[in-house]
């Protein structure tokens, strides 16, 4: 199973600045391992952002996002304590999900 | 008026009602498929393409639309970009970097509640173009920045 994703949610009026860090190694498909061979496609193919149960983003990726992939987005008419949830997907049909709860303005 | 007449065109008008709302609900569930995978987008290796699998061949260039990545970016395999759309009732943005293997790096669909912006960390292959395609209203719109590579990072 994938390691937690870090999810930080602060609130800036009545946006909420969501921002997610996810781990995963995202291969590409063209690196070569030590050995010569190719490493085999290995990617996060889709990324689900849920507000209070209600998708807010729904994202779909290839092999060029960077490892250890980072998503930013800023979710409209947010509230203190309001649930965000992002499950992620990848090619190989491994999930996560975690979730997080919005911080009040600092 | 004859009545099995009348009751005929009642019955078609009928029938031509449910027909439309059934062809409706088909392409609400196409719109709701759109958000699976585009794998013809994902494996479209020219700009062409990719804008082809995304519907916004031809799209007009925004100023409203505004890419925030770096002018040199060392390293290709961490290049940050951001995305921000002031189009009203934006939907949809794609990130593309125009000269990678396989151009399309992500598609973000918004539904309510999000706001124009997204951002991401993606890997490029070389100096290129990258762009930055909007559907907003059901209109694309394109912006495009250019960002050049050091090391490339899709090896």
């Amino acid at each position: 199973m994938a390691e937690p994703m870090k999810i930080r949610a602060t609130l800036q009026g009545d946006v909420a600045d969501v921002r997610i860090l996810m781990m995963h190694p995202m291969e590409t498909g063209q690196r070569k391992d030590a050995k010569g061979e190719i490493v085999p496609l290995h990617f996060i193919q889709s990324v689900v952002v849920m507000h209070n149960g209600k998708t807010v983003l729904d994202t779909q990726w290839s092999q060029a996002v960077a490892r250890n992939p980072f998503l930013g987005l800023r979710i409209k008419g947010a509230k203190a304590g309001d649930k965000i949830s992002v499950t992620w997907t990848d090619n190989k049909g491994d999930k996560r999900t975690d979730e997080t709860t919005v911080a009040p303005a600092p | 008026m004859n009545p099995p007449r009348r009751t005929f065109l009642q019955l078609t008008a009928r029938v031509g009602a449910l027909a439309a709302a059934w062809s409706a609900g088909l392409l609400a569930s196409g719109w709701a498929r759109a958000a699976t995978w585009n794998k013809a987008g994902f494996e479209s290796k020219t700009l062409a393409d990719v804008m082809k699998s995304l519907g916004a061949t031809g799209a007009p260039e925004s100023k409203e639309i505004a890419i925030t990545a770096p002018d040199i970016a060392e390293n290709g395999a961490v290049v940050p970009i951001a995305v921000t759309s002031r189009l009203a009732n934006t939907q949809q943005i794609s990130i593309v970097a125009e000269k990678n293997p396989f151009p399309l790096a992500a598609t973000f669909d918004l539904a309510g509640g999000g706001e124009g912006y997204v951002s991401a960390r993606i890997k490029m292959g070389q100096t290129s173009d990258v762009w930055a395609v909007v559907k907003a209203d059901g209109k694309y719109y394109v912006a495009k920045k250019e960002v050049k590579i050091t090391v490339g990072g899709c090896g």
